[in-house]
């Protein structure tokens, strides 16, 4: 049924329709919404034989989960940012553990400074968790992840992460095409644990593993994850039988048959880029995109193969491996490991920074003729950075940096004015 | 056989016979009914006060649940002893998370068991579940997780068995080590030898300020009190805390053989009140038979042999004194007096 509604309510209802039996919930934003929105229909009776939690924390949500979904309950729970971050310690025990939790992450910037908006940070700081993470480009695929994840994490007894940009998204209002229970039902059996409390057959789960195993217990996650480079097209072809639209997948092209320069990115800004790219093309500049979906397991083969043409790659992601640059270009550099193909880091978006056509047409140009440097920030405001490098060089107490620059930053703006 | 009417102790030994008490209060211990939950051949030192604590814990509340029960642990001593890879000693379904999580796992786990009770058309789930943990993993970093399990009232009863200090990690201070007592972040040394004076929480009674329906402080000097304790919290629902006492010989300094006889003293010099409390309210104390001086109870232990060496430490020996007569005082854990805590005003439901 089509609707016309913010994408934070899509995923809830996507939710609701998975019939989960545990949610915890924690306000975050901006992921808030979707916790809201599940608790309301749980306690209406919309979703039947189901559990909300009011938790006290991110770590206790993620800690409840384990809990629930080693009791044998399909768990969700959502969270983002610094709440991500809280939950650190849980996230790797439960992916560490084999439970198929599915959260959604808002993404959102991680402080300090303290920012709400969107970036890609909070989910890249736990790229290596053992953690499926699957990213959103829009609220339809938004919601139709979250039904995937379900699936995909209980096939695998994995944990699943549904990354969504925060805001861009999450509170964004669309049109969405909401699928019908018995849609759902089709697609999504009943949770059959591969692992269970049951007094009736009991089990020790979290038992102290040395050097006698540990490197096979910790092989047998990576495993699991190639097995879902196979899973992930099998379950996006299924859903495409029985929804009748494509959402998911490892990889997304746009425009890439003989596109002499590939952007890759993942999630919102893959439309804007596409727009872009639209706008290039018919100046006849040859240009093409390649949207990444599955983050973990990183789909090397699949973007490899869609690069084969490609001379040039402009990876632009909204995340920062401060001390080298990009997280994701580091893992398409793998990627295209021998072959010949300049590659180029933009970091854009930053701390909800808008990234804009204009800016986009800017590097894109520059990087088809070679003349963007490696690494670069889109829209970086140079004179203040400067400014406090050049406090810093001659004022020992020169103060808290993000304070100076907002200060730098009001002067500037009441000059102009 | 037939039993007589007694008190609870006989006089002139600490200890009551097992044949002395009415069957229903009789220790069970080789009983071919009882489940061995957590079993024979783990890891624990001699005279582990926990391992004995959680035995006879966990074999109670399978028996008050029909052996309908799961174990959430949190890190720790009785983890770790308990299931050396490729070896488990629990019998019973059993998991372990982290060092701060149990509560939050085990309210997982009853939300679990709740919808499935629900999808069966029951109104209440048959499987029940405890969290366990050391004094750190309750009373320091798996506190927050705890209190929330409280404050939201759910189906878990949390055990913690407290022998005062981190001792899987090699005896470092916790919110439970009590004052002057060597650990080895608070050393016996310089004008304030050992954990300082003043600090440490009383988490049963923080647990009571919650009002939660059953809060006890229990002993492994009294294993059928103990035993009465889990019984009834599990015949209970909601949120429940019982808080044991379990002296540790390798990280006290104490003989093996002494584990007992330290328990008891704790208990009847007052330094470590045995009581029960229903929402909020001190329901029944066990009362002191035989009042000892703290000395008896801190000489055994080497963590306090700083306070007895050449030059006794009376000023500090006098103080343990007073902590215990302020206990006696505000539990009324002598003769007819009554206990003066935990009247928090909280409802009953």
């Amino acid at each position: 049924m089509l609707k016309q509604c913010e994408g934070s309510h899509a995923v809830a209802e996507a939710v609701a329709l998975s019939r989960p039996e545990v949610i915890c919930a924690y306000p975050i934003s901006p992921q808030t919404h979707i916790v809201e929105g599940l608790g309301e229909m749980v306690k209406k009776g919309d979703i039947k034989d189901c559990e909300y939690i009011n938790v006290e924390s991110e770590f206790a949500a993620m800690s409840v989960a384990i809990g629930s979904s080693a009791a044998g309950a399909r768990t969700y729970t959502a969270t983002a940012s610094q709440g991500l971050l809280f939950m650190v310690e849980a996230v790797y025990n439960a992916s560490g553990l084999g439970l198929p939790i599915v959260m959604t992450v808002a993404n959102r910037a991680i402080g300090a400074p303290i920012n709400i908006w969107n970036d890609h940070s909070d989910s890249m700081s736990q790229r290596d968790c053992g953690w499926i993470q699957i990213f959103a480009e829009t609220n339809q695929e938004a919601a139709d992840l979250h039904i995937q994840a379900f699936k995909l994490a209980e096939e695998l007894s994995l944990p699943v992460m549904v990354c969504m940009d925060g805001f861009i998204l999450t509170h964004a209002y669309e049109r969405v095409d909401m699928p019908t229970q018995e849609q759902v039902d089709a697609f999504l059996p009943p949770y059959s644990p591969r692992q269970i409390l049951d007094p009736a057959a009991p089990v020790s789960i979290g038992a102290m593993v040395g050097p006698e195993a540990f490197s096979e217990v910790r092989y047998l996650a990576h495993a699991k994850q190639m097995q879902a480079l196979e899973l992930i097209p099998k379950i996006s072809a299924q859903f495409k039988e029985i929804f009748g639209r494509d959402s998911g997948g490892l990889v997304r092209p746009y425009m890439l048959e003989d596109a002499e320069t590939v952007v890759i990115a993942l999630g919102s800004v893959l439309g804007t880029i596409k727009d872009t790219i639209d706008e290039m093309r018919a100046d006849g500049i040859s240009i093409g995109v390649l949207g990444i979906n599955s983050f973990r397991p990183f789909p090397v083969s699949a973007i490899r193969r869609s690069l084969s043409h490609a001379k040039r790659i402009i990876v632009l992601e909204k995340s920062l491996a401060v001390g080298i640059g990009g997280i994701v270009a580091t893992d398409v550099r793998m990627a295209l490991d021998g072959l010949d193909k300049r590659i180029y880091t933009v970091v854009a978006g930053l701390g909800g920074r808008n990234i804009t056509r204009s800016s986009l047409h800017r590097v894109f140009r520059l990087a088809m003729h070679d003349q963007l440097e490696a690494l670069h920030f889109l829209d970086l405001e140079w004179s203040i950075v400067n400014k406090e490098l050049d406090r810093e060089r001659t004022t020992r107490r020169s103060g808290p940096i993000a304070e100076n620059i907002l200060r730098d930053l009001g002067q500037a703006k009441s000059n102009v004015g | 056989m037939g039993h007589q009417e007694i008190k609870f102790y006989q006089t002139g030994t600490f200890t009551v016979g097992n044949r002395l008490l009415p069957p229903e209060q009789r220790s069970v211990q080789s009983d071919i009914e009882r489940t061995n939950s957590l079993n024979s051949g783990h890891r624990a030192c001699q005279g582990c006060g926990e391992a004995l604590g959680a035995r006879y814990a966990i074999d109670a509340a399978m028996r008050a649940t029909n052996n309908q029960l799961v174990a959430v642990n949190a890190t720790g001593c009785l983890e770790v002893f308990s299931t050396p890879y490729p070896e488990t000693s629990w019998q019973i379904p059993w998991i372990h998370s982290l060092f701060g999580n149990a509560a939050a796992v085990a309210t997982g786990v009853a939300a679990a068991n709740k919808v499935k009770a629900l999808k069966a058309g029951k109104a209440l789930p048959e499987t029940r579940v405890i969290a366990q943990g050391g004094d750190g993993g309750t009373t320091d970093i798996g506190f927050g997780c705890l209190s929330g399990m409280f404050e939201r009232n759910d189906d878990v009863l949390y055990i913690c068995y407290d022998n005062q200090a981190y001792m899987n990690t090699g005896v470092q201070r916790s919110s439970a080590t009590p004052p002057a007592a060597r650990t080895a972040t608070t050393m016996p040394v310089g004008e304030h030898p050992g954990n300082e004076w003043g600090q440490g929480k009383n988490v049963p009674l923080i647990a009571m300020a919650h009002g939660i329906p059953y809060v006890a402080t229990a002993s492994v000097s009294d294993l059928r009190d103990l035993e009465y304790k889990v019984k009834k919290a599990m015949s209970m629902r909601g949120a429940r805390y019982i808080h044991i006492f379990v002296p540790c010989p390798l990280g006290w300094g104490s003989a093996s053989h002494d584990t007992i006889k330290l328990a008891r003293l704790a208990k009847e010099t007052g330094l470590f009140p045995v009581f029960e409390a229903e929402y909020g309210e001190v329901t029944n104390v066990s009362k002191i038979r035989q009042k000892q001086p703290v000395e008896e109870y801190l000489r055994l232990q080497r963590r306090f042999a700083h306070l007895f060496g050449k030059k006794p430490r009376l000023d500090e020996i006098e103080r343990f004194q007073h902590m215990a007569d302020q206990n006696i005082r505000k539990f009324g854990l002598l003769g007819d007096d009554k206990a003066t805590v935990g009247y928090y005003g909280a409802e009953h439901e």
